[in-house]
């Protein structure tokens, strides 16, 4: 291939050429996009040095890690870039954050540089409404044998269980993100991730408590508590293989003081949404000032008899 | 040559006007504005109250009808009007009052939560599918997921009804039975709508934020506890 320079040079000089020879010519100016000009000499040279600069162009916003989102922040099609996946893609990496492998990186090999937000978002919505309702089922099924229960919905769950998720899932990656960026720079790594690839391998890593938590529903704490280690270690696992490349670079202290935290940030939202939603028979604090009063009434009743 | 010569018949003449300048030049250029305008057909004002309201009653209930038998056709989607998801969300949300609500925080959704869900939900849905590359305009959506309510409300009718009778197991079974058919319906309803808009390999993901929000809002129906 010819250098620029070359490829620069001769289209001037073709062009001039062109332009002494007829000077009562039409002449086309030549933009990024545009066909080939009407001289067919000068169209594989402007051809060459165009799709040269394009290339140049795609290169520098692939070193900028990921896609380049096109706008600013107030378009519209900022946005749309973070929805630029298909259903079979989406699938995918569902798949892949319930069956983590140990030579995958989550980040490489399924989101390969175009996160998403349809996967974290809907993940988490349906997350809260499955804890909410299987929760309420749960404790309906417990109670049932009870005479003094009367049926409550329990709609408040779905306020208290969405700030829950919405706000691990979205101020843990700032968190860990932000770290991270801070300790690559403090020891010149490269190879870090974006923002928002953190928001994305958390949010497909909580897939796996969806099932998880419609499982519970079945009352025998020991199901429970094997459920939860199975999600906490399928989900767990996801985001050691995804961050422990990053962190091992980095002090020993650091690297596995990092991937602790990740975990028992992770076990906790687990145990935590477990113990307040889904309380067996003998602790229902919740229900307690209702069943007391049922059974003053109750006991009116008995005594009336 | 005829055609010609009577072409310039009429601009013949005025060569030889000319105007004196002690003779005044009057008249009246105005354009007379009234019922001749171009925009008379469109023009609502002078019709009885009773027109305007039974031509938005009529439109409501056209739509209300296209909900029951949905089809393929666009006349929701053409005229969109958000008077019936209104009307509808307002009946739900009453509707689901008056329950275990009253008593303590463990009840069902308040009135404001009702609200909240069914409209954050639709605007939600709607930028979803717009985000993911859809053709359908903003308040299109809003009206279509708003009129795909109406099963969900009268199945909230016909169990406030039931519920009047007696809280048993069958009567659990039938309400089961009927928040289950009319969930299916709406979201049948909704994606017949919503789905043509979509390119083909994201309908799934436009169609499941649709189904998880019709089987909330059937949630709240099924578990009205009086």
């Amino acid at each position: 291939m010819a250098s620029p320079n070359n490829l620069q040079f001769q289209e001037f000089e073709e062009a001039a050429e062109l332009l002494s020879a007829d000077p009562g010519a039409s002449t086309l100016s030549m933009s990024g996009s545009n066909t080939p000009s009407t001289t067919a000499s000068a169209g594989e040279d402007v051809k060459l040095d165009l799709s040269e600069d394009e290339e140049g162009q795609q290169e520098s916003s692939e070193l900028l890690g990921g896609q380049k989102p096109s706008g600013g922040f107030w378009t519209f099609e900022y946005y749309q870039s973070f929805f630029n996946v298909d259903t079979m893609q989406v699938l995918d990496r569902v798949k892949g954050s319930v069956m983590p492998q140990p030579g995958r990186n989550f980040i490489k090999y399924y989101l390969r540089s175009n996160p998403d937000l349809y996967g974290p978002f809907w993940i988490c919505v349906t997350l809260v409404f499955s804890v909410a309702i299987s929760g309420n089922l749960s404790t309906f099924l417990v109670e049932r044998g009870n005479p003094a229960f009367h049926y409550r919905p329990q709609f408040h769950r779905v306020t208290i269980a969405a700030v829950v998720i919405f706000m691990y899932a979205w101020l843990v990656p700032i968190g860990l993100w932000g770290f991270l960026t801070w300790r690559q720079g403090a020891e010149r790594q490269i190879g870090g991730y974006s923002f928002l690839e953190t928001v994305c391998v958390y949010g497909y890593s909580l897939f796996i408590y969806i099932p998880t938590s419609v499982l519970w529903i079945i009352p025998y704490d020991w199901l429970r508590w094997t459920l939860i280690l199975i999600a906490m270690v399928i989900s767990g696992s996801v985001l050691v293989l995804t961050f422990w490349p990053v962190v091992r670079d980095d002090t020993k202290v650091t690297a596995v003081a990092t991937v602790v935290t990740i975990v028992v940030l992770h076990t906790l939202l687990a145990v935590g949404c477990k113990l307040y939603f889904f309380q067996t028979a003998a602790s229902t604090p919740t229900a307690l000032p209702t069943s007391s009063t049922l059974h003053n009434h109750t006991t009116l009743a008995v005594k009336t008899n | 040559m005829a055609a010609s010569e009577e072409a310039s018949r009429p601009f013949a003449g005025l060569s030889d006007v000319s105007i004196s300048e002690d003779i005044p030049v009057e008249g009246d250029i105005s354009v007379p504005v009234g019922p001749s305008r171009r925009d008379d057909e469109f023009s609502t004002l002078d019709e009885p109250v009773k027109d305007t309201i039974m031509r938005d009653l009529r439109a409501v209930g056209n739509k209300f009808i296209h909900v029951l038998y949905p089809k393929r056709s666009s006349a929701l989607l053409r005229d969109w009007d958000l008077w019936g998801p209104l009307l509808l969300c307002v009946t739900l949300a009453l509707l689901l009052q008056g329950g275990a609500a009253d008593h303590e925080d463990q009840g069902g959704p308040q009135f404001a939560e009702v609200f909240v869900i069914v409209w954050f939900g639709s605007i939600i849905i709607t930028l979803n599918s717009k985000l993911l590359g859809g053709t359908i305009s903003f308040f299109q959506s809003l009206c279509v997921l708003g009129y795909c309510i109406m099963p969900l409300t009268v199945a909230m009718v016909v169990c406030r009804i039931v519920l009047l009778v007696s809280s048993g197991v069958i009567i659990f079974a039938v309400r089961l039975v009927v928040v289950m058919a009319s969930f299916g319906w709406s979201t049948f309803a909704s994606t017949a709508f919503l789905a043509d808009s979509q390119p083909p390999n994201r309908k799934a993901l436009v169609v499941y934020p649709v189904f998880l929000f019709y089987f909330v809002i059937a949630w709240m129906v099924l578990t009205y506890s009086p």
